[in-house]
Order: C-alpha cells, then sequence, then structure tokens
C-alpha cells in the first residue's frame, strides 16, 4: 500500500507505544512485590524478597490457590466436552435454529458477567442447592464453553469436508475417521481452547463472587478483599505477579496451539 | 451431540435468565429478608422511576461508551499498521503481544492500573504517575474509563484487526489513484468495510465496562455504576430487587446486540 514515509514511521511508533503500555501496569505490579514498603508508591523504597518468600505461609492465600485451580481443573473439563460437541454439531449440519444456537453459544461472554452472576445464584438458591465448589464450576462452565466451542469450530471451519469423504471412502468406520482423521487435525485447537478456558476460569472473579458461598475463596477474591489492606497489600502484588507469570507463558502456548495447522 | 451442550446453555443459562426477570416481579418479606411467593410491582417501580437510578445508568452507558469511542479511535491506527504495514513475522508477534495481555488476569491488570493512578493523600507517597508528573486524575471516573479501555482494548484491536485482513490494499489503492485523500479513503472506502468489526468489537468493550463494578471499587473512588447497585441490593440482601436492576444491563444489551447485529456484527465475532 502506498504511504507516506511520516505516516508509516508515526503508526510504527504509535503502535509500539501501545504495546509498551499495554505492559506497563503488569511490568509496575511484578516491581512493586519486590518493594520493601506496604504501598503503592512510586518509587519503590526499597529491594526485598521477603514477601516472595513468605506468601505461602499466608494460610487465605494458599486455601484460595488451592481452591482456584480446582475450580478451573474441573470447570475446564466440562467447557472442553461440551464446547467440542457444540462445534461438532454446528459445523456438520445444518438446521432449524442453527442461527439462534449460534447467537446463544456467544451470549454467556456478550452479555455482562454481573447479569449471568446474579441470574445463576438466583437459580441456585431457589432450588436449593449449597452456594460453594459446584456452583462457582457451574457458573465458570458457562462462560468457558464459548471460549472451547471457539477454538474448536474455528479449526473445523479449516478443515476440509473431503478429508472424512476420502477415509470413508478408504473403508474406515466413523469411529475410526475420527481417530485417525478428525482427532489429530482438531487436537491442538482443543488444547489450546481447553488452556484459554483454564486461564479463564482461573482469573474470574464476577461470575465468582455470586455463585460462591461464604466458605469458597478464589485467588481473585483473595485479591479483591485485600488489595486495600496495607498489612496484606505486599503479598496482594505477589500473588498478582504469579498469576501473571503463570498465565501469560500458558496463553502464549494457546496462542501457539491454536495457530498450530495453519502452517 | 447437540443435545448435551445445548442442555446445559439452555437449561442452566437461559433457563436462569428468565427465572431472574421472573424473579423481579416478586416481594420481600420485611421480618424475615426471604422471597415470598407474593407477586408485586414494586420492585420494578423502584428500579425504573427513580430519577437517581436513571442518572445512574445514563452515567454508566456514558463510560461504556466512552470506553468503546477510546479503545476504537486507539485500534484503529494501531490495528492498520499491524495489518497493513507491518512484515509477516512482526505482524504475528504483534498481534500475540497484544492478545496475550487479555489473559494476564483481569484484577492483576485493575491493581497494576490502581498502583499508577494512586494519588497519594494524607502523608503518603502517590503512584507511578503522581511520582512522576506530579498529577494524577486519583479514583473517580476518569481512572475507572482509563482503566476500562485498558481491560478490553485488546478486543477492539483483535477485531478491527480482522477488519483490515478482510480489506483489500488494492481498494485503497484505487481510492487514491481516483484522487481521493487520506481522510475521504477513510471515510468513504475504509469504514464501511470496517463497520461490522467495529460492531463486533465494540459488543465486548461496551458490555464488559456496561456490568463492571469491580474496577469501579479499585480505582473508582466513590463512583458508581449499575453493577454496584445490583451488588449492594443482592448482598442487602434484596433479591428481587436486584433482579429488576439488572433488567437495565439485559435491556441496553439486548438493544445494542440488535443494533450491531444490524450492522453485520454477528458474522464478525
Amino acid at each position: 500500500m502506498r504511504l507516506s514515509r511520516t505516516a508509516r514511521v508515526a503508526l510504527r511508533a504509535a503502535t509500539w507505544a501501545v504495546l509498551g503500555l499495554l505492559y506497563l501496569p503488569l511490568l509496575l505490579v511484578f516491581i512493586l512485590s519486590f518493594n520493601s514498603a506496604r504501598s503503592l508508591a512510586w518509587p519503590p523504597r526499597g529491594f526485598t524478597t521477603h514477601w516472595w518468600a513468605t506468601f505461602l505461609d499466608v494460610e487465605s492465600a494458599r486455601a484460595a490457590l488451592w481452591s482456584s485451580g480446582r475450580i478451573a481443573f474441573v470447570a475446564m473439563a466440562l467447557a472442553v466436552v461440551l464446547g467440542t460437541m457444540l462445534s461438532f454439531a454446528l459445523q456438520r449440519h445444518d438446521f432449524f435454529g442453527k442461527a439462534p444456537i449460534s447467537l446463544l453459544a456467544a451470549l454467556p461472554i456478550a452479555l455482562p458477567g454481573i447479569v449471568t452472576g446474579v441470574a445463576l445464584r438466583n437459580t441456585f438458591v431457589r432450588f436449593g442447592w449449597d452456594l460453594g465448589f459446584l456452583s462457582v464450576v457451574a457458573g465458570h462452565a458457562t462462560f468457558c464453553i464459548v471460549v472451547a466451542h471457539n477454538n474448536v469450530v474455528a479449526r473445523l471451519r479449516r478443515i476440509s469436508p473431503n478429508l472424512r469423504e476420502a477415509s470413508a471412502d478408504l473403508g474406515a468406520t466413523p469411529r475410526q475417521t475420527f481417530g485417525l482423521v478428525t482427532w489429530p487435525l482438531i487436537r491442538s485447537a482443543v488444547f489450546a481452547g481447553a488452556i484459554l478456558a483454564f486461564a479463564l476460569s482461573f482469573d474470574e472473579v464476577v461470575v465468582t463472587t455470586f455463585t460462591a458461598g461464604a466458605g469458597t475463596s478464589t485467588l481473585p477474591q483473595w485479591i479483591l478483599n485485600n488489595f486495600s489492606r496495607p498489612n496484606v497489600l505486599p503479598y496482594v502484588t505477589v500473588v498478582a505477579t504469579l498469576m501473571l507469570v503463570v498465565s501469560l507463558p500458558v496463553a502464549w502456548l494457546a496462542q501457539r496451539l491454536s495457530e498450530g495447522s495453519r502452517d | 451431540m447437540l443435545a448435551p451442550p445445548l442442555a446445559w446453555l439452555l437449561v442452566v443459562y437461559v433457563g436462569s435468565l428468565v427465572l431472574l426477570v421472573a424473579g423481579a416481579f416478586f416481594s420481600l418479606d420485611e421480618f424475615t429478608g426471604k422471597v415470598t411467593s407474593q407477586t408485586t410491582l414494586s420492585n420494578l417501580d423502584e428500579a425504573f422511576t427513580e430519577p437517581a437510578y436513571w442518572s445512574l445508568v445514563a452515567r454508566s452507558i456514558g463510560v461504556a461508551a466512552l470506553v468503546t469511542a477510546i479503545c476504537l479511535a486507539i485500534a484503529l491506527p494501531v490495528a492498520f499498521y499491524v495489518a497493513k504495514i507491518a512484515g509477516p513475522r512482526a505482524k504475528r508477534a504483534l498481534i500475540v503481544a497484544m492478545l496475550l495481555p487479555l489473559w494476564s488476569g483481569y484484577l492483576v491488570k485493575a491493581f497494576g492500573l490502581r498502583a499508577i493512578v494512586e494519588p497519594g493523600s494524607g502523608g503518603r507517597d502517590g503512584g507511578l504517575l503522581a511520582s512522576l508528573t506530579g498529577w494524577s486524575p486519583g479514583f473517580g471516573y476518569p481512572a475507572v474509563i482509563a482503566t476500562l479501555a485498558y481491560l478490553w482494548f485488546p478486543y477492539m484491536l483483535l477485531a478491527v484487526h480482522a477488519g483490515f485482513e478482510r480489506l483489500p490494499d488494492t481498494l485503497v489503492d484505487a481510492s487514491s489513484d481516483l484522487g481521493a485523500g487520506s481522510l475521504r479513503t477513510f471515510r468513504s472506502v475504509i469504514v464501511p468495510v470496517l463497520v461490522p468489526s467495529i460492531a463486533a468489537g465494540s459488543i465486548f468493550t461496551f458490555s464488559l465496562s456496561l456490568g463492571d463494578y469491580i474496577t469501579v471499587k479499585i480505582v473508582g473512588g466513590t463512583a458508581q455504576m449499575i453493577g454496584n447497585i445490583i451488588e449492594r441490593a443482592l448482598l442487602a440482601p434484596n433479591q428481587p430487587l436486584a433482579a429488576a436492576f439488572t433488567l437495565w444491563p439485559i435491556g441496553i444489551m439486548v438493544a445494542y446486540l440488535w443494533t450491531m447485529g444490524r450492522l453485520g456484527a454477528f458474522e464478525n465475532l
């Protein structure tokens, strides 16, 4: 495309500036987790690894980490199974009502989280189900299905139907075709969807707040409950940084996996 | 194949939404604090006729619209650069680098923004911005808008970038060959092609901002949005009133989704 040199340079500079701004707050949290002062003030008072060395002694943070991990794992498993099934159904067949179902599959992330949260809480309370581990998992799975579905359906669209037909022509049963042809092609997309679903659940706070009972606390909720308490503040920066250093490489891996078969 | 996921989405999700709307019509027993089986219009009356709530809803819509506008204004030049100017290797790296923060944790990012705008009062030192420039917007609506724009920007970028990818370079070149200046080309060639993508991206930036109440808690100071009154009603606990309040975001989002659908957003999600 024809474009003046000035315009190119300006756009390039703007892009890198925006990229820098995107990572600045993350970098700041990372740096502040080594701050010896119990505040968010800049510049940091001094360097210490004390908070990192002792954050596991904070009982409530450890419990939150454990329950976050368990919830994300179960929600991910549910979402991947249901989301993949949905992708196959929507991709392979044309049927009455397909368009509304596609819209329905986007709804849990298109409606504000607080609506989903309040609606699910209302239902659970109405039917007398205890708010706790299972209700949070159900809430998370509802929007995680969408992520898993999006990843798999995008891959399925790129796979030629000829491959399945060729496999059938060569005498393979549907089961063999799935195992030998379809599954190897979609595998990386399913894993990518699983990773993203896990990350999404691990990070979610709004639906969690409304579907968790008094006894269940996830890591994001722990941050939310403690960010304004000066005594715990350094541990909040440590936990936040920990979530960063876990999630960034994992999300990068998911990106690579979902691009996978394009090359 | 279709039955289990559809059952989940319909029964658990849509069923809950229907129950939620229905729940707004039930009254609360003032002594026990439990929802009774008596129907009433008083919750809707309170949520929809109180002028104080109107201005709160209007403010929430204003915040969501501003966030969307800011995200769009930044995403347009950046997505243009990434899609049309950057080399293939740089393009992929840039896209991944801009999307990664999306998965890095909502609270971590909101908390990072708090560390930037922390005004520093009562003898305490300020955050990064106050310390480097001597000025900070402090906690309030400007900080809420900046934080929400920061949080949801990648969604808009991704959508606009996909739109630019679909725009053939030759179309832009043809426009300038026919004598159009860059502004005219932008208005008459680029924008019409991008509209469905922008609409798709704006669904995320608008919806996620509209319902937000956590960012408001972290960097909002005394600011209030729809989400905050829903939460307050719920914790009161007054489930029917909270349900009545959620009709605001549901109604606004249905209208918004419908409008964006008309603009072709759903072919681009």
